[in-house]
């Protein structure tokens, strides 16, 4: 099989990309993905009192923190995209890493977290509060996962000056799942 | 207009590359559009011999209830359950979807736009084997224990979210998954395809350029996109009442059971204008070379059917009138529910419009195409019953909700299917189909359809009941002429499915003789037809460029009747 890319790939006749046109369709379908569970939290939320009582349970600060080292490997991203365009690979790379090393410790803090949480005895099927706040925050945490892992593949290629118009994309989809956490923070952890 | 560069594929011809492909590479693990397109279309039609013997064996069922069923033996309630949830399921979601999506998608969009492929080669394959094993799965789920999932298509808990009601406890969850599988296939395939077309066009193809059916494509895949996002939420949710022991839809725990119906129609309405679309746009394509016409209206049907879309978000609680919503509500979804149904009437009058004062040739693609037009009247028009909520009250849930959307989807998914695999057919095999054959078959489809169907509207009109596995334990449904009905729309479906073998015959015959295509046999004028028949990989050498819309039919003052898009003047 030849690897020779299709003439298709290369055209551009919207001007974008088709790299980064392709990325916002992928962002476009799990907003929705994401928009559903949270209108439905928001639904049962307003016609239920008790989940009010249950999310005071939940810790903040913990929560809080993580929001932080989501923004901060955020940055990181930006960084990493910077030093794509102006084609120095190497920095690309090393700035990819860092990002990784936010996603990785915000699933380390989540870990803990949850660990806790079970501890004390509620788990996702305590009450309908703890099963969104375990779906919603799970499928959440599965993409950065997601996006450490595609990360490491580009901050790989990156280094050797490979694609290095990928670090733009998965610093765009990395914002992505910030800003789906921006979301999720306020409506688990600190509406109470 | 200036000259434009070229452009000339290399590669896979420059010598010394050349080395032919094994038999796996180039069916199986392909990333070639075309092959994709054909391994989802066969799949596809493979699936509709599955969803059809389904239907066979409950609709014996159901006109002579209890007694054996040739090819299967009795049919047991949890059997019927069974076969009439898969049979659904399957229709839409492994029949509707991979042959007019992805099977046409694939294989038109590229051609159409006159590239050499799909923008992404290769996630376009990875769909195609995500789908495949969505068939897997789903199919894995008829021989666990308790047998496939019987919770009807719709999947609503508390029914579907416990297996003490529906006593399929591993047929249940298996079920969601396929389905949610087939759904991430369906969204790769859909961002390839919005992306090429937005991308890949032809050098001078501007956006009224593009020939509908590669538009209508490109808004269903964006509607399916746009409105599958909370039912892949809702199906997560789902799985976990069903195996962690959560109550997002257990009313006794503090879930909500409706919740699920708005997630699931909030996709559901849409999804039967996903479907739609790319039939509207196949049954456009033929009637404007059957005609010799241009299609009247390009735009106004390009901006209907933008407009159906975005209404198509607005209507769904239209199958939740019975269900507890507020009453308020249903006000508001009965008025977008007749509002939609204004673009729909739109479309049709301007095909009737380009059909006006054509030169038509009856060809066999050409009945499909206008039997479409005449069959989905009849199912729009009985959409506005149901979507006035007091006649609805009455309505729903039996046979003539049923007979409703059977009337909108067989056109869509069998109809349409047919319209365009006669008329692409040429192009994808070289050959053409037997003519004669092809309207034998065609008759005996469209009248046995209508004889299963237009039945059903007057047994549901009576007081029949969907999902009832035998009606003799109900006396007032048990009387001579509902028994005759449910017969006679029982023998036509048999009918249908033989006349089916007619098809085969003819499609097996013509491949292995039929006449040689040459490039541009019905003289249309999209880009398609400029490619060999069929195409090589890379469906061009010199890929072409464009100088026009795709529907110049008998432009006065030209020798020849038709004017393809790719001819300088
Ligand atoms: C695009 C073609 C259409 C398709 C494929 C389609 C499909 C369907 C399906 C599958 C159902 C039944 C679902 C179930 O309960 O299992 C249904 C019900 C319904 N359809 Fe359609 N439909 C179409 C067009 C329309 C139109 C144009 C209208 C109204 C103007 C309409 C109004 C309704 C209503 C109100 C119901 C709910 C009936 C009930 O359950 O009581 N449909 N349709
Ligand atoms: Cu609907």
């Amino acid at each position: 099989m030849s690897s020779a890319r299709p003439i298709a790939t290369t055209r551009s006749a919207s001007g974008m990309p088709t790299g980064r046109l392709a990325v916002w369709w992928v962002i476009a379908s799990e907003i929705v993905i994401f928009g559903g569970i949270l209108t439905s939290y928001v639904m049962y939320r307003l016609a239920h009192d008790s989940f009010a009582e249950q999310a005071a349970h939940t810790n903040t600060w913990i929560g809080a923190f993580n929001t932080f080292v989501l923004l901060t490997s955020s940055l990181m991203a930006v960084q990493a995209h910077k030093a794509a365009d102006s084609g120095d690979g190497a920095k690309a790379a090393r700035f990819l890493h860092y990002t990784c090393l936010g996603g990785i410790l915000f699933i380390l803090v989540k870990s803990f977290e949850w660990a806790s949480e079970i501890g004390r005895g509620y788990t996702i099927s305590s009450s309908p509060f703890w099963s969104f706040y375990y779906t919603a925050a799970g499928l959440h945490a599965l993409h950065v996962i997601a996006g450490v892992v595609i990360m490491f593949i580009v901050a790989a290629a990156a280094k050797q000056y490979r694609d290095l118009h990928r670090v733009e994309l998965i610093g765009v989809y990395w914002h992505f799942v910030d800003v789906v956490w921006i979301f999720l923070f306020p409506l688990l952890y600190i509406a109470k | 207009m200036a000259t434009r560069p070229v452009e000339i594929r290399e590669g896979h011809d420059t010598p010394g590359h050349h080395e032919e492909p094994s038999f796996f590479v180039k069916y199986l693990w392909s990333t070639d559009h075309k092959v994709i397109a054909m391994q989802y279309l066969f799949t596809g039609m493979f699936m509709a011999l599955v969803g059809g013997f389904f239907s066979y064996v409950f609709r014996m069922q159901l006109a002579w209830p209890g007694e054996s069923v040739p090819l299967w033996g009795l049919v047991t309630p949890a059997a019927y359950n069974m076969l009439i949830t898969n049979h659904g399921a399957i229709m839409i979601f492994w029949v509707a979807m991979p042959v007019l999506i992805a099977a046409f998608g694939n294989y038109l969009i590229p051609l159409m736009l006159g590239c050499d492929d799909m923008v992404f080669p290769k996630l376009n394959r990875l769909s195609y084997q995500i789908f495949l094993l969505s068939v897997v799965v789903l199919f894995s789920s008829f021989f666990v224990t308790g047998g496939g999932f019987g919770g009807a298509w719709t999947m609503y808990p508390p029914l579907s979210g416990e297996a003490a009601y529906n006593n399929t406890p591993a047929g249940q969850t298996i079920f969601i998954v396929a389905v949610a599988l087939e759904f991430v296939a369906f969204l790769l395939g859909g961002i390839n395809f919005v992306t090429t077309a937005m991308n890949s066009r032809a050098p001078g193809m501007k956006l009224y350029d593009i020939p509908m059916v590669v538009w209508m494509i490109v808004i269903a895949s964006i509607m399916f996109m746009a409105s599958v996002g909370p039912l892949v939420a809702g199906a997560v949710m789902l799985i976990f009442d069903q195996t962690l022991n959560t109550a997002f839809f257990d009313p006794t725990r503090g879930g909500d059971p409706i919740l699920w119906q708005h997630l699931f129609w909030f996709f559901g309405h849409p999804e039967v204008y996903v479907v739609l679309l790319p039939a509207v746009g196949i049954v456009a394509e033929v009637i404007t070379v059957f005609a010799r016409k241009k299609l009247f209206a390009y735009k106004t049907v390009l901006y209907t059917a933008i407009a159906t879309g975005v209404l198509s978000f607005t209507v769904w609680a239209h199958h939740q009138f019975i269900a507890g919503i507020d009453p308020r509500m249903a006000n508001i979804f009965t008025v977008t529910t007749l509002l939609i149904s204004i673009p729909i009437a739109e479309m049709m009058f301007v095909y009737i419009a380009t059909l006006y004062g054509g030169s038509i040739t009856f060809s066999t693609p050409m009945l499909w195409a206008l039997s479409f037009i005449a069959t989905f009247l009849v199912g729009g028009v009985t959409g506005i019953f149901l979507g006035a909520s007091g006649s609805d009250i009455y309505l729903h849930d039996t046979y003539f909700v049923l007979a409703h959307f059977h009337y909108t989807f067989y056109p869509i998914a069998i109809i349409g299917t047919f319209a365009g695999f006669t008329f692409w057919f040429p192009k994808m095999f070289g050959r053409h189909l037997n003519e004669t054959l092809g309207k034998i078959h065609f008759w005996l489809t469209i009248i046995a359809f209508n004889g299963i169907f237009l039945p059903l509207f007057v047994t549901g009109v009576l007081g029949d009941n969907r999902r009832i596995p035998n009606h003799q334990v109900y006396p007032e449904l048990d009387n001579p002429l509902m028994n005759g009905l449910r017969e006679v729309a029982t023998v036509f479906l048999v009918v249908m499915l033989l006349a089916q073998f007619v098809f085969f015959y003819n499609v097996v015959v013509s491949l292995v003789r039929g006449k040689k295509a040459e490039k541009n046999p019905w003289k249309s004028n999209t880009l398609e037809w400029t490619a060999d028949s069929p195409p090589p990989h890379g469906n061009w050498k010199e890929l072409p460029t464009v100088y026009r819309g795709p529907y110049e039919y008998g432009v006065p003052g030209r020798s020849e009747d038709y004017w393809p898009q790719n001819v300088p003047n």
